[in-house]
């Protein structure tokens, strides 16, 4: 990139530069012995030309659409079409989420996500005895194909798209918005979303499991043949480092853990479907999160762009130049957030927001000011889609294509974060891949150690969080927050047995049990699933259709 | 060909058992005859469990005996480890906002076994309001996001004692 000439004047600055250094420190020490990224990784005082001095522009970063991908998919990136405003929203009943979604709409919102309670991220019905106290608590409470068309009722199918995120029973979540569409008359071709469906990371993080790993993975390998084969523009699967950060990890392990975790996905579907892997690479898709540590998190984005590319190519020898690319989503992080002064989460938010915007995502969930108190109320998650506006549309910064890009710092940043993310992979590739490596608590117990250690920086005080540990109000006032009526529950019950009564369950056992035979077989159980949908199986009943026949997965409890 | 796959060792499906503990903690509890003992424990279906193993460690670096269920336990699990793993303390963690009704399900059940004498605190994304709710429930401390480990421990500490 540089002149030995440049090198050389470079050092000699160094030199002079290091002895003002020295001077200064010895009137006043600088205010910290070390200086380090909110994941604990060192900064130095001032980055050079040296520091960047092997960087090749057309191998290191190039230009956008065009490998290595290091500075963005689309060749015009948000001058062609703004990121997607997808707020992730949902909450007591199918009628609540469908309103808030209309809501977000109107104000502007671009695409569409759904938040699941847990009995359905879980595969539970609503009346589960395990279920308890947790309908519409945490998400929208979904049992059957009628909650999906209340939720789904007046949302225009063929142009928004829908994320949802779901895991161990995507598929059956995904069946349901097949099902609808079918009957609004839009044909799978034409609709387009996400579903999560990534369980090496709930293994990992976010520890919504159902089946032991090998049927789970079966189950996301089906989704992705299905999607390949018959819901073209739908992304099957979003590789998720999300839960991963919020579980307490650095943002190179983030980095590392999604993209091995990539690697295990297009493995088993090379070879248990046989398929090319340019036949479905294109249609992956990502999921980070921006945290508060603004470079650190700009430079992540950058290299893991940089690093799926070169994965594809070199690795798995994809042809296809849309298999090299690496779409993501991003969602601001919710772990940054404090209850204490909570409209101090807005600014949180905000450049969270932008290093996700500089960093290039394809699409953005900005947390509401109040998530660490309840879920969303409706004035605090406008505020969350405004602060995403106000980006786009007022401070400049979707006028040029990846502006850091040649900054010292961010360059050597973005490969620092590469080199690091490597070792990981390599550690793992040595363990026999992700499925060995999550055996083995690796993954797991490395974020504990990173959790912990960060929460003993916060309790020292060498890490600030301002209204926790500095700035603290001896008085707070707190915003009114969502409540999540109890009434739900029973509502939602009534209608799941309802549906119970009213359905032909003759056809519901019929579809149950032809599942469970192709359950045993190596057949793509999607056909199975939207055939039980459309009778109106409950989830649970799908659910424990595998949970008969595969197993489920148990907690380690690793700590 | 169902199966339960429990990786790693465990007793009960816990981690932690007695003879890592004696291993990897510090027993400053000599005074009191035998070392404080605590369940930490994840009611319902919320995965959120961060917090809950940064408690656990903390609490195991504080020199206790510590026992974590792991996820997804049902009230009626907890109590049934408690008992069994003959604790002093029960730690609840919530995150999904169904914690008044599996919160006070615990001490309900823990009532109905004569085990009222084991002390519950709980923590995680609970509106203040609710905090007086679980209070009344008999929740005998409720922490919330942002609570430093230490003041954590110094509850602890000063709040309970081994069952004799």
């Amino acid at each position: 990139m540089f002149t030995e000439k440049t090198l050389q004047e470079v050092q000699e600055g160094r030199k002079k530069w290091e002895r003002e250094v020295e001077k200064a420190r010895k009137q006043k020490a600088e205010r910290k012995a070390r200086f380090s990224t909110v994941s604990d990784l060192e900064i130095q005082a001032i980055y050079t030309p040296e520091d960047i001095k092997d960087l090749d522009f057309a191998r290191d970063i190039g230009y956008p659409a065009a490998f290595p991908f290091t500075r963005g998919c689309q060749s015009t990136m948000y001058r062609g079409r703004e990121w997607t405003f997808r707020m992730f929203s949902g909450m007591g009943s199918a009628e609540d989420t469908n309103k808030r979604w209309h809501h977000l709409l109107k104000e502007g919102e671009t695409g569409l996500s759904t938040a699941f309670d847990f009995p359905t991220l879980m595969g539970y019905d609503s009346d589960s005895p395990r279920a308890r106290g947790e309908c519409g608590k945490c998400g929208v409470a979904i049992d059957t194909l009628r909650d999906f068309e209340i939720l789904t009722g007046g949302i225009p199918l063929d142009s928004v798209t829908t994320s949802m995120t779901i895991n161990p029973s995507a598929a059956v979540l995904w069946a349901m918005y097949l099902i609808v569409a079918e009957k609004s008359g839009i044909s799978w071709d034409k609709i387009g979303g996400t579903i999560q469906n990534d369980m090496l990371k709930e293994f990992i993080a976010q520890k919504t499991f159902m089946l032991p790993p090998e049927p789970s993975i079966r189950l996301i390998s089906d989704t992705i043949e299905f999607g390949t084969q018959s819901v073209p523009l739908w992304n099957p699967i979003s590789i998720s480092g999300y839960h991963i950060r919020e579980a307490g990890s650095t943002a190179v392990q983030e980095l590392a853990f999604t993209l091995a975790d990539g690697i295990a996905y297009v493995q088993d579907v090379t070879a248990r479907k046989k398929l090319d892997v340019d036949d479905f690479a294109p249609r992956l898709s990502f999921f980070f999160n921006s945290h508060l540590d603004f470079f650190e998190e700009v430079a992540k984005f950058r290299a893991a762009r940089r690093m799926w590319a070169r994965i594809m190519r070199d690795r798995f020898k994809a042809k296809n130049p849309r298999s090299w690319w690496m779409r993501f989503h991003t969602q601001t992080a919710g772990c940054s957030l404090t209850a204490q002064q909570p409209y101090n989460n807005v600014v949180r938010t905000t450049t969270e927001a932008l290093a996700a915007v500089l960093g290039g995502t394809q699409s953005l969930h900005t947390n509401s000011l109040d998530e660490t108190l309840a879920l969303p109320s409706e004035f605090a998650a406008t505020i969350a889609l405004r602060t995403q506006q106000i980006l786009a549309d007022e401070i400049g910064v979707a006028n040029t294509i990846d502006p850091l890009a040649g900054s010292y710092f961010v360059e050597s940043l973005t490969n620092q974060m590469e080199e690091k993310a490597w070792e990981y992979i390599d550690r793992i590739d040595e363990m026999g891949g992700m499925l060995a490596a999550i055996d083995k608590g690796f993954p797991q117990m490395e974020i504990a150690d990173a959790a912990y250690h960060y929460q003993q920086q916060v309790d020292e005080g060498e890490k600030v969080v301002v209204g926790v540990n500095k700035h603290v109000l001896e008085a707070e006032t707190a915003p009114d927050i969502l409540r999540i009526d109890e009434e739900v529950e029973e509502r939602q019950i009534a209608r799941l047995r309802e549906v119970r009564a009213n359905r032909d369950n003759r056809m519901v056992n019929r579809a149950l049990s032809n599942l469970r035979v192709a359950s045993g077989t190596d057949k793509n159980l999607m056909p199975y699933v939207i055939d039980a949908v459309k009778e109106y199986a409950t989830e649970q009943e799908i659910c424990d259709v595998w949970r008969d026949v595969f197993g489920e997965y148990r907690d380690p409890g690793f700590f | 060909m169902a199966s339960t796959v429990t990786p790693g060792s465990s007793r009960l499906g816990l981690q932690g058992t007695i003879d890592e503990q004696e291993i990897s903690g510090k027993n400053d509890m000599m005074n009191s005859g035998r070392r404080l003992r605590i369940l930490v424990a994840k009611p319902g279906l919320d995965g959120h469990d961060r917090g809950v193993r940064v408690i656990a460690r903390a609490f195991r670096d504080a020199g206790f005996e510590v026992v974590y269920t792991g996820l997804h336990q049902t009230p009626e699990q907890i109590v049934a480890a408690a008992l069994q793993e003959d604790v002093d303390l029960i730690g609840l963690s919530c995150l999904s906002g169904a914690h008044v009704y599996l919160f006070g399900r615990v001490i309900e059940l823990l009532k109905e076994k004569n085990a009222d004498d084991v002390v519950v605190i709980g923590g995680g994304i609970i509106p203040e309001e609710d905090v007086a709710k679980l209070k009344r429930l008999g929740i005998k401390e409720v922490f919330l996001p942002g609570a430093p480990l230490r003041d954590i421990v110094g509850w602890v500490r000063g709040n309970v004692t081994p069952r004799s």
